[in-house]
């Protein structure tokens, strides 16, 4: 270490050589298959001649469609890599006893929990939530694109930037040894001198300025751009879901930007806010954190509650039962979500005051959530239920959900949080709503509105398998730590003494290989669907019998969306307009202005996360060139001014008349 | 004809700057905007300077005060909020973030206050 004369240390920061991990024969193992992988890719694409396709169709894309399917493919590659994680802890604990080490060393099991919690949270849920919040309001509201399409593209790529700098890690240096939340003195420069933890800030810290940039878009899309006649109390469901998620991202995330931007002046400059000596306080963190982390669990939540209720209406053929109480309890899941934090430190101390404060909350806040369930219950009452697919995770979702809700409930008492706070408990019960609500509800999401986004539908018996192994799996992965925190076994543990326990670890192990299975079958599935998507082309544009406007344009729909923007005279316009026997103008085209593609968001957000790892390393002349040029460049771009065209009309007479054509032959 | 109506009202979308958005201000509501901003940053300037109060908890009260003036002089003047721009939607974000703000700073007060008080009361002895 101390060899490496001055001028590496100016050009290469703290980087050195030995920050590769080639004595890891995991990481090199990984690493061999990443590399091989993305090798074969790499040739792949310049075989067929793709990268211009890629370049111009896709990554330089402000269409919202285009931008929230790369988001859903961000979320699934992240999947594969935070299921990796879950993967090697569920087998490192369930070996891990009486002695046998496992074979996972502690430093880099620590960095496995943390990276997976990170991942999950981050670069899964928040992805394909924002991805189906993207793809989906422009087209429910009967709009062309967002409000600010080429933010929306930056923000995309701002938020690859952080994916990438989190997967750096694995192979350039290490992660945070922390916990998916960083807590100070830990996460100071004391005790985690190392990069894993500046890699955590600045990874978030540039995934966090896309997703508040993406939040301001969806707000502003909603709030200006709704079809005439769709009043906000006529606006979908989903629709109304994702607004709510967008106040609360564009409420919160500053916090988080704070706060994390506070623990790196302590890492970097020597500051003490949440140092333990020199008037620091590392439990302000902990309460600013959660600020931001509650209502982040409601962000994730709620627009997935959008997709259950479009669900439901949509698969049970009739209006969602109690529209109005589900906005509203909407509404106040949004206000209360910031009433509830503590409930996250219970046991800090702040006394029975505060706690009983807190706990009150967090129990009222599952008032307005069993109100939504009561909904969706009543919906499927006298209705005439499809068992589709996206209604099969509905019902997963509905069982899965109460139970995690439940123990939720048990956790906000603070007598019993003292006995299981930090306990395997607590890692079920937030599985159990995280599984059960985000992720079932991110699947139905993707079987309902895959058609719409690829013209064909997903093939339905490997997703019923997918479906069956995800949805056992879960039980059997996590209702064993339900056991075992009761019984006491605290989180985060990479090896244990009691042989009796093993029993319990290794039955959530199997679970996770099933859950394995259900992730495999779900990319199968994807595969499959594209050979027979011949078998399962979609020509209606609406093959479910849909109720909300984006099932009355075609699938996939056209780069303008709307060739006309549709009216909606009642809430679930489209069902409306078929009732009301509706006709598809076939004349009277006229030129469609839209925005122009762009490379800026993808340069400035790459110029962004140099600097972040420059940032990381120490790389000080190479982070002010990086930052020089982000500045720069957002000038530059400035003085472009060819930012619109007009799609001529004779194209969408050709885009309408085929569809004309597509339809008269269903 | 709704159709084409609605057509040429879709085509507003892109445009921006609808007759509904904010307004822009005048060149008198700059001016006044400014002036006032001067003053209220003047005053405390001239108190902290002069120690014109003679202490110096109330000095920073009253600075505090001349502060959320300032912002609201700000709001008014510089970003032109009222109660009917964007039909009403930014007085909502107004309340809106106002009420969150205060939300997370009474709590963090109370959260960290007591939490002060029971596990570290020794050092209120001090």
């Amino acid at each position: 270490m101390t060899s490496y004369p001055d001028w590496w240390k100016l050009l290469f920061g703290r980087f050195t050589l030995e920050a590769i991990p080639y004595h890891e024969p995991i990481l090199i193992a990984t690493f061999a298959a990443v590399a091989l992988g993305g090798l074969v890719l790499v040739a792949l694409i310049t075989r067929f001649k793709l990268w211009g396709y890629l370049w111009h169709d896709w990554f330089t894309s402000v269409d919202h469609k285009k931008i929230g399917i790369m988001y859903m493919i961000l979320g699934v590659i992240m999947l594969l890599r935070g299921f990796a994680d879950a993967l090697m802890m569920r087998g490192q604990q369930a070996i891990a006893f009486a002695g046998n080490e496992g074979y996972l060393p502690p430093h880099h099991y620590d960095q496995i929990f943390t990276a997976h919690g990170v991942i999950m949270i981050f670069f899964v849920a928040m992805p394909f939530v924002t991805g189906l919040m993207n793809y989906v309001v422009p087209l429910q509201i009967g709009a062309r694109d967002v409000a600010f399409p080429f933010l929306n593209n930056f923000s995309f790529w701002m938020t690859v930037g952080g994916a990438v700098l989190i997967m750096a890690s694995l192979f350039i240096g290490e992660f945070a040894k922390v916990g998916w939340l960083a807590y100070p003195p830990l996460s100071g420069a004391a005790y985690s001198p190392g990069v894993g933890m500046d890699y955590y800030l600045w990874g978030l810290q540039i995934a966090g300025i896309g997703t508040t940039l993406s939040g301001v878009n969806l707000i502003a899309t909603i709030v200006k751009m709704r079809a005439p006649g769709m009043d906000l109390m006529k606006m979908p469901v989903f629709t109304w879901t994702s607004l709510c998620t967008n106040v609360l991202i564009v409420a919160t995330f500053p916090i988080l930007a704070a706060t994390l931007a506070l623990l790196t002046l302590d890492r970097y400059v020597g500051t003490n806010f949440f140092t333990n000596d020199l008037g620091g306080n590392p439990m302000m963190y902990v309460n600013l954190i959660w600020i931001w982390g509650h209502p982040e669990v409601y962000i994730l939540i709620l627009p997935i509650f959008g997709v259950y209720s479009e669900v439901a209406s949509t698969f049970c053929g009739k209006r969602l039962f109690g529209y109005a109480s589900m906005v509203y309890a909407t509404v106040v899941i949004t206000i209360l979500s910031y009433l509830v934090w503590l409930h996250h430190f219970f046991t800090m101390g702040s006394g029975a005051s505060v706690n009983s404060f807190f706990g009150i909350t967090t129990m009222i806040i599952s008032i307005p959530t069993g109100a939504k369930i009561f909904n969706w219950l009543f919906t499927m009452y006298r209705g005439r239920i499809r068992f589709e697919l996206p209604m099969m995770w509905l019902l997963a979702f509905m069982i899965t959900f109460v139970i995690g809700g439940m123990t939720g409930v048990m956790l906000a008492v603070p007598p019993a949080d003292f006995v299981l706070h930090n306990s395997l408990f607590l890692i079920a019960h937030f599985h159990n709503v995280i599984i059960g609500g985000v992720v079932f509800g991110v699947f139905a999401g993707i079987a309902y509105w895959f058609p719409k986004a690829f013209g064909f539908r997903l093939d339905p018996f490997w997703g019923h398998l997918s479906f069956w192994f995800w949805v056992i799996g879960f039980y059997v992965a996590f209702m064993p730590l339900y056991i075992l925190g009761l019984m006491g076994v605290t989180r985060r543990l990479s090896r244990f003494e009691d042989p009796s326990l093993q029993i319990w670890f290794v039955i959530a192990a199997f679970g996770a290989v099933l859950i394995a299975l259900g992730i495999l079958c779900f990319l199968i599935q994807i595969g499959v669907s594209i050979l027979r998507r011949e078998q399962l082309r979609d020509t209606t544009g609406d093959p479910w019998d849909g109720r909300t406007l984006e099932w009355s344009t075609s699938s996939p729909p056209p780069a303008y969306n709307f060739a006309f923007t549709p009216i909606a005279h009642d809430l679930d316009a489209w069902a409306d307009m078929k009732k009301r026997g509706y006709q598809r103008p076939l004349t009277g085209y006229r030129p469609i202005h839209m925005p122009r593609n762009t490379g800026a968001g993808l340069i400035i957000a790459g110029l962004a996360t140099i600097c972040g790892f420059a940032l990381i390393w120490y790389i000080w002349w190479l982070a002010a060139l990086a930052f020089v040029s982000v500045i720069a460049a957002v000038i530059i771009h400035t003085f472009n001014y060819d930012r619109d065209f007009h799609i001529p009309a004779e194209e969408v007479v050709q885009a309408e008349d085929a569809r004309t054509q597509l339809l008269g032959r269903a | 004809m709704s159709q084409n109506h609605a057509e040429a009202h879709g085509h507003d979308h892109h445009d921006g700057h609808d007759s509904h958005g904010a307004s822009h201000g005048s060149p008198r509501g700059y001016v006044t905007g400014f002036l006032l901003s001067v003053v209220l940053t003047g005053i405390p300037f001239w108190l902290v300077m002069n120690d014109v109060l003679g202490n110096s908890t109330l000095t920073a009260i009253v600075i505090m005060l001349f502060a959320a003036t300032q912002i609201v002089v700000h709001m008014v003047y510089f970003l032109h909020m009222n109660g009917r721009s964007e039909g009403g939607w930014t007085m909502m974000a107004l309340i809106f973030t106002i009420i969150i703000v205060a939300i997370a700073l009474a709590g963090s007060l109370w959260v960290m206050f007591h939490l002060n008080a029971n596990m570290m009361p020794d050092l209120h002895k001090m």
